[in-house]
């Protein structure tokens, strides 16, 4: 191990890192916008242009806000859940290939933190730790609604991991490899995208990944109208924002996946590869958005049975066809 | 990559039970609830079926799956052991179901998901094979035992149950875990070949593994120390499991004792025997001492059932082909007898399990001649006394123990014997001595049950009569293997 | 480096899991489990069974643990339900078997441990693949038998849990 390795690691590392904080600050002033277009609202307008520093100015409030920790929670769980959240939710984008492999000093460097042979493993065991904080939190407030959005989110959580874990699968029989550079080295080709070769895949992918990221229309565990805010009811402050930054953070990894998965990661004609990585990570993020603007939440018992009922047996058949056809 | 060669003739009798489970479910899941009792037929004919598979393969002498699973004389034998096991459960279960109103289908279907484990830890040639086997089996069984999930000691029971059961399969793999970081394998036949552990410390860790293997297998035997649960568990379970659990696990885990203990660590049977001394002497006591004190005719059961743990051990403190063949036939009889008495149980207790005092037998006998004398045919022969059954059973192991000069285990197994005849007798006391003041429970007279209560007794006084011309007495205990 | 890493590992697993029998706060038992889980994986991750790692995090750490916080949620126990310490002589006798397990464990690793053989690995050992190829040839039988063991479990849950309809 020498040194410009580690240090041009370093630079990914901090370059990665920034680039997905930054993405989640602009990402609660795009959400803010483009709902309010939705709803024929023009959104925050008075920080900076259209509002472009209303993320700035929301994290100096969030920073001077009050820290209050109510007096019946369990003080040592209460406080470490918002690093729980906010720490799986930057981990699983390490192993993501945001680009070409590129030439420094004579050696090549795959643009990727981490190029682990398991890293569809490495993602999912990330994404089966986030539950965690949500439970957490839920249970060391000591209040109703927290309590029940927790227990809402792991069941939730349980619940809509096997579907995603299955159509997982299907893109690792399709390319063979767990390894996500392999992966997108695999879909060189516009039609060799996994989103056409399996399109079912994509969409059980989808629909599990937001449902893990607790998303509308499948944001029961914080659902408003039921639990005030469900399992981040008692918090207030930074903690409160942590949550919020590990939201966004978990939103723009599931994107990033999504894009290396079935949309053929980097690759795209003209452009360099990390613009259309960071596009094609973009619109997913739109996408988000746009259904929740769009779509009224679910109930929790139509939630369960259309994840155990409905996505689970789609997922098992397209599993099985796909198998099918590759042997 | 290439897969293993798989002798699907072999494997038939598996096949069959295995399909059958899968075929029970299918009708419970599709015959409207008032036919379900059909799946009991099916049951009862599969078994014949795979019976008959299992006699088809006699004398295979042959190693499948990549060297995983022993088709051999030994298991055949036992294989035949559970079908008749189970199939007596079965034709017994057929008017208990009826009368709690359980649900048929998911019955039959577990206790035939609990055979095809037991078959497979009969055959079992790696440790792997039985411990998959084992969990199968468990695992229906820690259901059934809960089966009246209206009551609340049947809740009880399961739970016990699983609970102490899931703790001894953490024993079991720990066990395995130590065998395979000795020798390096966990395939039985291996292990055999003293070639395999030239290393210097791996006969501490070999020891070790042994240990704990013995102990999750001396709670699926309920052997002492590890017999606690059996009386809450029996007491509390529906009474036809209570009859299955009672012959079928054990069976399977002196299957499984046989293969580890007298074949793979063979070599080391001398180091092993004060152990297995030890451990059968306490168990016989145990289990015949308090079984003098039971008012509950299950209960007593149960705690006879933990003195026939102790009986049963003895093979393995011997060590040798001879007393393991003849536990094996000590199995058949045991299966036969203890299942005939918890048939005339049933008969009796009808619709009311869950009280069975020892009292509700009082006349019996006078009222009910035929029933009477079967109850007295199998408590004399679970006490060992000819010409039943039992007193066979008892012999052959006693002589095999004699051989090897085990003469102080065998002369304290018969001195419990002897006081074993004390509770058992009493309920034939009971049953013919004392008249009742009040009317007696009436009795009805399902037909499957009494078929199966005649077969039980037929083979309680056949085996007994004539122990040498229904079963073997020179069972290799492994494939060959080619 | 793998030195270090190993020992900190195996201190974090050590630790949690004494925390995990210290606690009396259920959920925070749950939780030095799940630690001690993660632990333990990069223990896995050192001995080069990557996939077993995984699978460590995936299935105890992320699935099972789950149920086990939703249980506990669920059943909410007061520190009244717990139980008294009803047989005091116990703790004792625990303490002193532990003890002399330990002593036994320390006599076992002084006289033999270092003699324990090291293995040279074969080429791509605990990748996925050779995983997958050992659970389809060598081990097939138990493989597939598994299938059916799950099916007796969810056939047992399902008769335990379901509604009944005769009454």
């Amino acid at each position: 191990m020498d040194w410009t390795f580690l240090i041009v690691k370093l630079i990914q590392v901090i370059a990665v890192f920034a680039v997905l904080l930054t993405g989640c600050a602009y990402m609660t002033w795009l959400e803010r916008k483009l709902v309010a277009r939705i709803q024929s609202r023009l959104g925050p307008m008075n920080a900076g242009y259209q509002g472009l520093l209303q993320p700035v100015a929301d994290m100096i409030k969030l920073l001077f806000k009050e820290d209050i920790t109510p007096k019946h929670v369990d003080k040592f769980i209460y406080g470490i859940a918002p690093l729980a959240s906010f720490i799986p939710a930057t981990l699983s984008i390490a192993v993501v290939p945001f680009g070409d492999s590129i030439t420094l000093f004579g050696r090549t460097y795959d643009l990727v933190i981490s190029n682990l042979n398991v890293g569809i493993l490495y993602v999912l065991a990330i994404t089966s730790i986030g539950v965690y904080s949500i439970i957490m939190a839920g249970y060391s407030s000591n209040s109703k609604y927290s309590l029940l959005g927790g227990l809402r989110s792991s069941a939730q959580m349980i619940s809509y991991e096997i579907g995603m874990g299955l159509a997982i699968v299907v893109v690792i029989l399709l390319s063979g490899s767990l390894n996500l550079v392999d992966i997108v080295d695999k879909q060189g080709s516009f039609v060799g995208w996994y989103v056409f070769r399996n399109p079912v895949a994509f969409v059980v992918y989808f629909i599990c990944a937001v449902a893990e990221t607790n998303r509308s229309p499948f944001d029961l565990p914080e659902a408003e109208s039921e639990l005030v805010a469900g399992y981040h009811t008692e918090y207030s402050s930074m903690k409160f924002g942590m949550f919020f930054v590990a939201e966004y953070a978990n939103m723009i990894t599931v994107g990033a996946i999504a894009t290396t998965l079935f949309f053929g990661g980097w690759h795209g004609p003209f452009l360099p590869p990390i613009v259309w990585f960071l596009i094609k990570v973009a619109a997913f993020q739109v996408f988000y958005i746009w259904a929740r603007g769009t779509l009224p939440r679910l109930r929790y018992d139509q939630l369960m049975s259309f994840g155990w009922k409905v996505l689970l047996p789609i997922a098992v058949i397209n599993v099985m066809v796909t198998a099918f056809f590759v042997l | 990559m290439e897969f293993p060669q798989i002798d699907y003739v072999a494997i038939l009798p598996e096949i069959i039970i295995c399909g059958l489970a899968l075929l029970i479910m299918l009708f419970a899941a599709f015959l409207p609830r008032d036919r379900r009792w059909i799946t009991g037929h099916i049951a009862w004919f599969g078994i014949i079926v795979a019976s008959f598979a299992v006699w088809m393969n006699w004398g295979t002498d042959t190693r499948t799956f990549a060297g995983m699973y022993s088709i051999d004389l030994f298991s055949s034998v036992l294989k035949l052991i559970f079908l008749l096991g189970s199939l007596l459960v079965v034709f017994m279960s057929e008017n208990y179901i009826r009368l709690h109103k359980l649900e048929a289908g998911e019955y039959y279907a577990l206790i035939i998901f609990s055979l095809f484990g037991m078959m497979m830890m009969a055959s079992a040639a790696d440790l792997v094979v039985f411990f998959v086997g084992l969990e199968i089996m468990s695992v229906a069984l820690y259901v059934l035992a809960g089966f009246r999930r209206s009551d609340p000691k049947s809740n009880e029971s399961s739970l016990k149950y699983f609970l102490l059961g899931a703790f001894a399969t953490g024993f079991i793999v720990l066990g395995i875990a130590f065998v395979f970081g000795a020798v390096g394998t966990t395939s039985i036949a291996q292990m055999f070949d003293p070639q395999q552990y030239t290393l210097a410390n791996s006969f501490f860790y070999l020891m070790v593994g042994g240990g704990l293997l013995l102990i999750g297998l001396a709670f699926k035997l309920a052997s002492f120390p590890f017999h606690m649960w059996v009386p809450d568990v029996y007491e509390g379970a529906p009474t036809a499991v209570t009859a299955f659990m009672s012959s079928g696990p054990k069976a399977a885990a002196i299957a499984v004792l046989a293969r580890v203990f007298v074949v793979a660590f063979g070599q080391h049977i001398t180091q092993l025997s004060p152990m297995f001394w030890s451990l059968s002497v306490l168990t016989m006591f145990t289990g015949n001492l308090i079984a003098i004190s039971q008012t509950n005719i299950k209960r007593m059961l149960a705690y006879s059932s933990i003195a026939h743990a102790g009986y049963m051990l003895i093979a393995f403190a011997t060590g040798t082909a001879e007393a393991v063949n003849s536990v094996v036939f000590y199995l058949l009889t045991y299966t036969v007898m203890n299942l005939g008495a918890f048939m005339v149980l049933l008969v009796v207790e009808g619709k009311e399990d869950g009280d069975n005092e020892i009292t509700s037998f009082t006349g019996l006998g006078r009222r009910h001649p035929f029933l009477g004398a079967a109850m007295t045919l199998f408590l004399i022969s679970l006490a060992g006394i000819p010409p039943t059954a039992g007193f066979a059973g008892k012999f052959f192991l006693f002589k095999a123990a004699v051989a090897k000069g085990q003469i102080p285990l065998v002369v304290i197994a018969v001195i419990n014997s002897l006081i074993s005849v004390y509770y058992y007798l009493r309920v034939v006391v009971v049953m013919f001595m004392i008249d009742t003041q009040t009317e007696f429970r009436p009795v009805s007279y399902p037909a499957f049950l009494y078929v199966a209560l005649v077969v039980a007794v037929l083979g309680t006084i056949v085996l007994g009569v004539f122990p040498t011309s229904f079963f073997p007495f020179d069972i290799p205990l492994l494939a060959s293997g080619r | 480096m793998e030195m270090f890493i190993f020992i900190l590992a195996a201190i974090a697993s050590v630790a949690c899991c004494l925390m995990v029998i210290t606690q009396k706060n259920p959920v925070r038992a749950v939780l030095f489990l799940i630690m001690a889980f993660v632990a333990q994986a990069i223990l896995f991750v050192q001995l080069s069974a990557v996939f077993v790692a995984a699978l460590q995090i995936i299935v105890y750490a992320g699935a099972i643990m789950v149920l086990f916080l939703f249980i506990i949620m669920l059943l909410n126990l007061r520190k009244d339900e717990f139980g008294g310490d009803r047989h005091p002589f116990q703790k004792f006798a625990a303490v002193a078997l532990a003890a002399l397990l330990a002593f036994e464990l320390v006599i076992v690793a002084l006289r033999d441990g270092s003699r324990s053989p090291s293995v040279s690995l074969p080429e791509n050992f605990g990748s996925v693949e050779s995983i997958g190829e050992i659970l389809f040839t060598k081990y097939l039988l138990p493989f597939e038998a598994t299938s059916i063991l799950l099916m007796a479990a969810i056939l047992g849950a399902v008769v335990l849990a379901k509604k009944r309809l005769d009454d």
